[in-house]
């Protein structure tokens, strides 16, 4: 695929929670909670209204359509801030550092005056129906020549449990949100600038690490599409594949605009026809349920709702998510009926009673009231002329789906959903603050540096610099231990009990210092580091250990073992020589495996085997 | 500093030196909404004064004011419409701590006229900061056969989650309810489920900031309204729709003051008030104040001031009687106040001095029920 000829162009957002003591607007600390530990619950409506220039939003129009009743969970590390009965505390200074320092790392220039804005969100995720979000700093460059047009500090918003159920733990721990200008021009750059805006990130040390603390909003356009952003994709491998499938859905909206053109599609209605009594009989269990049933022609879109524009993906799945919007379940389209319960024969019928010819498809909504099913079958009408018009790509916030294509969440939100925060003061950054913020080194000068100053290995280094236990290793190489010996245990050895689920946390620094020391002195092989720590973890202290899993063995005694195990075994060796040496090894080690480091004793097994089978 | 609005809708402050004003057309007026009657629905009256249920963004401060009214009330929460038809009356747009006596009574002409033109209940917009005291001096001031219903929101309404519009329609339900007094209608809990109707002169607000922050005081709410369902129960003892004949007793008498007693007060305060008609005292426990502040009080008292002894505790009632601190009292001329609200008795004194010069007369009238205010008897609660 040639993206230049696509006409792609992308931009991406990162939002990264900050590892703060306290929350952005509120005194509470930043940890997150099991939903079972919730010791209270609320409920709340939302509703949304208008901005400072005296409109509502286009996004919020659209969560409006249905009314929706949210639950919340609240803990002892939430307060009423979290609840929305409590005005604000002042904006989180150490947030707010953090975002200058990240900020001067990509040589932004800061705002004069730090506002705080409220930005409409009505989905629930929020209590107060708002996400606060501040301007902090603009214009940084990045590596590619691209352009990094703001940094905001932002809310986190509440976790969604299920459903309208959400969990107040995650809202108002602080986020900054990086926006990238669209500079991009293939999925792979995509990934590349989002890797190394995250290597930026956690060079501060400030940032919160794990699944779920950093997220991707990436917008993407075509030539002849529309800016569409994809929200919330976690996982970096993902992103070069969400682009791509972004261009092929583009690509195949244009496709289908221009195949219903040279058909001859038209629409012709602008409300649905009530088909329930007409399907009265239905074995379908969804439209058994159904109060109303409301049913639409689309004169030339046979075959074209149910192609496909991405994987798993339809024409019909966007009209199908549209309709959600009013609370309905989804669709039915003759694409692909018969099938759930609708049988052939009714297809017949609903064909026949909507005069629907073979070129047509025929939609379904299947609704809880009258209201809701022509609410349904409104929106599948209002998607189905946008995947006719001069531009079939509309403007959407969509979210990622597990695969890497997308679905509609809603409208791009405009500048209406903005609103001063009043009950926050301003927050003035004057040269004597921004002069002061310091930049810390980049993980990459770091991990350079390390591989030159320690001699290990490129990738332990990157690792080693990005680690929260750098300053244990940086302790162990002060002590004497080999900096290789440290890097490998930090990184492979824990990592590698973690997962086995040894609780590693029980194993204190002093004690895992300790631990390494012995070793170098010789009191217990490298090779019994695991069994060490197993122990140690398991509750043991590191002397019982030692005495039990790496009970000393002298040279002395080393060799003594070993010319015994050559005498035993005087007929392999005469047979083999020298190339005894490997499977000897084995044998020895067996023995000794924990109290004899794996280097002396195949130093002391050479010089012995020498001395039996002299030059041959 | 000042503000720049970017395209993106993000605000930023810098110096107002380093930018230049570019004059912008002022966007042309949105068509003014349509407000539907429906002839089968009763008729409401809502007198605006301000507050939070009809606040917006302040360009002076940066922070919240009372700026719109009441017909901006039945534009922003079409859910009104369902219920009532509505004839909007502004009274004021204050924020309730700049509440005066003198717009108590312009609020209680307000609301007799209404009422005598025919309105089924009315709905009075209020701040809650002083929403109690004005409910008060309101319930004193009007006989009504018809619900007087304050509301208010603690949410300020610019933001989607504000208690506006739900304790809005929960008011009006109550409006069009069976009730015949004046009371506050406000959550009853966190939740948007349900609305609590109190009694205007047994009310007080007992949180800052949550919605519940109303709660009556020494007896139950008088109802409550469900909602989404706007169901509204009653309970027995809540005076009823037709009770009462409709009557305007606007006098008050705003020489009137209340003090809050604390430990080491100096006498010397209440020097400031020599020549005030009436005093009340919000004393510590059963109604106390230190022995050293009993001869000025005596000293006020023989000079024609009024002093009505109410308790901080906010629960229970007061009893002189009890210690010789109190029996000192008593002896120098203060009256008990019962299990009076320190605010409700203030409001109440002024109503009762603006009609009843006579202070012995005043007095007794200061310890006989008029409004609910006064309880013979303490509920135990249980």
């Amino acid at each position: 695929m040639d993206y230049k000829k696509a006409g792609l162009v992308a931009g991406i957002e990162i939002h990264q929670q900050l590892d703060t003591a306290e929350k952005l607007f509120c005194h509470c600390p930043t940890t997150l909670r099991e939903t079972s530990e919730h010791h209270g619950e609320f409920s709340r409506f939302l509703r949304a209204t208008v901005s400072e220039m005296g409109e509502i939003d286009r996004a919020a129009k659209e969560e409006m359509k249905s009314d929706r009743k949210f639950q919340y969970y609240a803990y002892d590390t939430t307060c009423l801030v979290e609840n929305d009965e409590e005005p604000p505390a002042p904006m989180n200074d150490e947030a707010l550092a953090v975002c200058l320092t990240i900020g001067k790392m990509f040589g932004m220039t800061p705002v004069p005056q730090v506002h705080t804005m409220r930005k409409l969100v009505i989905d629930g995720s929020n209590t107060s129906g708002f996400q606060r979000t501040a301007l902090v700093a603009l214009n940084g460059t990045l590596p590619n020549g691209g352009e990094i047009e703001t940094i905001c500090l932002e809310e986190e918003a509440a976790q969604r449990v299920r459903d309208d159920i959400f969990s107040l733990d995650r809202l108002g721990i602080p986020l900054i949100e990086i926006t990238t200008s669209p500079c991009m021009h293939t999925p792979e750059d995509v990934q590349k600038i989002a890797e190394y805006i995250g290597m930026v990130l956690r060079s501060t040390g400030k940032v919160k690490r794990g699944i779920g603390t950093i997220r991707q909003d990436v917008n993407i356009s075509i030539a002849d599409g529309a800016r569409v952003e994809i929200k919330g994709v976690q996982e970096l491998d993902l992103i070069a594949e969400v682009v791509r499938r972004e261009v092929q859905r583009q690509q195949s909206l244009l496709a289908i605009r221009d195949e219903l053109k040279s058909r001859g599609a038209h629409i012709g209605v602008t409300t649905g026809t009530d088909v329930t009594a007409l399907l009265k009989d239905t074995k379908s269990t969804v439209l058994k349920k159904a109060k109303k049933i409301h049913a639409i022609v689309l004169p030339g879109f046979a075959g074209l709702v149910g192609r496909e524009i991405q994987p798993e993906r339809r024409l019909g799945s966007e009209m199908s998510d549209y309709a959600k919007k009013c609370g309905v379940g989804g669709i039915f389209h003759t694409d692909e009926l018969p099938a759930y319960g609708v049988t052939a024969d009714e297809v017949t019928t609903l064909r026949t009673h909507m005069k629907a010819g073979e070129k047509d498809c025929v939609i379904l909504v299947a609704g809880a009231s009258e209201k809701q099913a022509s609410c349904a079958i409104g929106q599948v009408i209002t998607r189905a002329t946008i995947a006719l018009s001069e531009k079939p790509v509309p403007e959407e916030t969509r979210k990622m789906l597990e695969s890497g294509s997308s679905a509609y969440m809603r409208p791009l939100p405009g500048a209406a959903r903005m609103y001063p925060e009043t009950d926050v003061l301003p927050v003035i950054i004057d040269d004597a603050r921004w002069n002061a913020v310091t930049i810390p080194e980049l993980l990459t000068a770091r991990a350079e540096r390390f591989a030159k100053e320690y001699g290990i290995e490129h990738n332990y280094a990157m690792q080693l610099a990005g680690s929260d236990k750098l300053p244990l290793f940086e302790r162990a190489v002060k002590d004497g231990i080999k900096p290789k010996l440290a890097a490998f245990t930090i990184l492979a050895t824990l990592t590698e009990l973690r997962r086995e689920g040894v609780d590693t946390k029980k194993i204190s620094d002093n004690v895992y210092l300790a631990t390494l020391q012995a070793v170098e002195k010789g009191q217990a092989a490298k090779e019994a580091i695991p069994d060490l720590f197993r122990s140690i973890a398991g509750g043991s202290s590191l002397e019982e250990s030692l005495k039990k899993l790496a009970p000393c063995v002298s040279r002395g005694e080393l060799e003594t073992l070993v010319r015994k195990i050559l005498a035993d075994r005087a007929e392999f060796i005469a047979q083999k020589g020298k190339t005894a040496l490997g499977p000897l090894m084995g044998v020895v080690m067996a023995e000794v495996r924990g109290s004899v480091d794996g280097k002396l004793v195949n130093e002391v097994l050479r010089t012995e085997l020498d001395k039996v089978v002299g030059g041959k | 500093m000042a503000v720049v609005k970017l395209t993106s809708g993000y605000n930023i402050g810098v110096p107002s030196g380093a930018c230049t004003f570019v004059e912008r057309p002022v966007p042309p007026a949105g068509k003014p909404l349509e407000i539907h009657q429906n002839k089968n629905l009763p008729n409401l009256s809502i007198v605006s004064t301000g507050g939070t249920i009809a606040s917006r963004i302040d360009y002076r401060t940066g922070s919240v004011t009372s700026q719109f009214n009441a017909s901006d009330i039945l534009v922003a929460i079409p859910e009104l419409a369902q219920i009532a038809n509505y004839r909007t009356i502004p009274l004021a747009t204050i924020l309730s701590e700049n509440m005066t006596p003198a717009i108590w009574q312009d609020l209680a002409r307000a609301v007799y006229d209404e009422v005598n033109g025919g309105a089924k209940g009315i709905i009075v917009t209020h701040g809650t900061d002083t929403m109690a005291y004005s409910a008060a001096a309101i319930s004193f001031m009007i006989d009504t056969p018809v619900p007087i219903v304050f509301v208010g929101s603690q949410r300020s309404a610019d933001r989607p989650s504000s208690d506006n519009a739900m304790n809005a329609a929960c008011s009006a339900a109550a409006a069009t309810s069976d009730l015949g007094e004046v009371v506050v209608v406000m959550h009853a809990t966190t939740n948007d489920d349900t609305c609590a109707i109190h009694r205007g002169t047994r009310v007080r607000k007992m949180h800052t900031s949550r919605r519940d922050a109303f709660r009556s005081m020494g007896i139950p709410p008088i109802g409550e309204i469900e909602y989404p369902s706007r169901k509204v129960t009653l309970a027995p003892d809540a005076v009823r729709r037709g009770t009462h004949k409709l009557a305007l007793h606007d006098k008050l008498d705003p020489h009137c003051a209340l003090i809050q007693f604390f430990p080491g007060m100096s006498p010397d305060i209440l020097k400031a008030y020599e020549g005030y008609h009436g005093l009340v005292i919000a004393g510590t426990g059963l109604g106390h104040t230190s022995t050293t502040l009993i001869p000025p009080l005596k000293h006020l008292a023989e000079n024609g001031t009024l002093v009505v002894m109410t308790s901080q505790c906010m629960n229970g009632r007061v009893c002189d009687r009890v210690y010789d601190t109190g029996r000192d009292l008593l002896d120098a001329g203060v009256i008990e106040g019962g299990d009076m609200l320190p605010e409700a008795a203030l409001v109440k004194m002024m109503w009762v001095l603006g009609n009843e010069k006579d202070t012995k007369k005043a007095a007794a009238l200061m310890q006989t029920d008029l409004k609910g205010e006064y309880n013979r008897r303490s509920g135990h609660g249980l």
